[in-house]
């Protein structure tokens, strides 16, 4: 399926999303709450089968924190985005996809040990490379004084 | 160059030198220091101790091209309780900070610190903006020798260890204890 063909798809799975036709990829901005449903549907069905997560990415948009998640099909190849958002900053907290792609293990403990994003439901969240005594380094609020700036 | 050690007049930066010798001592003493000192000198083992690209210019230093052992540095050391000097050969991440300390600690009197490198001088290109990245080793220990370059050529790191050989060459039991007492480190 091409880019307009995802599209109309998932408007058809869910007519109340924004979809948008980005440069390379569908964009699908989804609230946190239907994140998980979409993307086990998107697995599941047929048409779709997004067999596989790319990436998950999380993001600091400085009063909102985000993930973005790339998927693909191996079997068709394309792909599509999801994009989501949260403005609560104390306890941001997204559904957990390890149980639909095993690869999120990984990205979602890296996402929550830089970020602080919270994933609900993984097996395992701990942070990934730091220390528990350390702050979450990527967001923009972060304040270390040993950092030098000029 | 002579096979063991530089002679004065072949030595490039003698100034130091002098300013060095120019502390003032005990003429009793000074003869032990000077026995003392010239074993010390001349028997500097370095600890296998390098956490990045500075290190390949080490092992490069201590290959027969440029040839360490000329100097009587020959013995890398895999345990810091046998060296006496640790040359700090790359970046310091600060999840990494606690063993550099823990491995200066272990290491025996007298020993020395050799900082190779603009990441181990400053952070180097990590300096800015960087949360992992100590900026300067010599936050952490106290240094002797700075070589700085991107990384130093084996020519450099050589002229840095006989920078502190000709250091080790001029101290005296006052000096040791001006040097310790200005380190400010914590």
């Amino acid at each position: 399926m091409d880019k307009v063909q995802i599209g109309e798809f998932i408007r058809s799975l869910d007519s109340d999303l924004d979809i948008k036709e980005g440069k390379q990829f569908t964009e699908v901005i989804i609230p946190p709450s239907k994140l998980h449903s979409l993307a086990s549907l998107l697995k599941e069905k047929e048409e779709t089968s997004f067999d596989f997560l790319v990436c998950i990415t999380g993001v600091d948009y400085g009063n909102e924190l985000g993930v973005i998640y790339h998927l693909r099909s191996t079997k068709y190849g394309h792909t599509v985005v999801l994009k989501s958002r949260t403005a609560d900053r104390e306890k941001p907290v997204f559904d957990s996809v390890t149980d639909i792609w095993k690869g999120a293990d990984l990205h979602e403990r890296e996402a929550f040990d830089l970020l602080g994003i919270k994933f609900a439901n993984h097996p395992d969240l701990r942070r990934l490379f730091l220390n528990s005594s350390w702050g979450f380094p990527l967001r923009k609020d972060y304040i270390d004084e040993d950092i030098i700036t000029w | 160059m002579g096979i063991k050690g530089m002679k004065y007049e072949e030595f490039g930066d003698n100034e130091s030198l002098e300013l060095l010798r120019k502390s003032g001592s005990n003429v009793i003493l000074t003869t032990i220091d000077d026995v003392i000192n010239w074993g010390r000198k001349n028997s500097l083992w370095p600890l296998t101790f390098a956490t990045s690209c500075c290190g390949i210019e080490m092992m490069q230093t201590g290959a027969p091209k440029h040839d360490f052992a000329r100097f009587g540095m020959e013995v890398y050391r895999a345990s810091p309780r046998q060296a006496d000097v640790i040359v700090v050969a790359g970046t310091i991440v600060k999840k990494m900070a606690p063993v550099l300390k823990r491995l200066y600690d272990e290491m025996s009197e007298p020993k020395y610190v050799v900082a190779m490198g603009a990441c181990t001088i400053t952070g180097g290109p990590f300096c800015e903006y960087s949360y992992t990245v100590v900026n300067g080793v010599d936050k952490i220990i106290p240094v002797d020798v700075f070589i700085p370059g991107c990384p130093p050529r084996p020519q450099a790191l050589l002229y840095g260890m006989l920078q502190l050989q000709r250091f080790i060459e001029t101290e005296t039991a006052d000096s040791k204890k001006k040097r310790s007492a200005s380190h400010s480190y914590k």
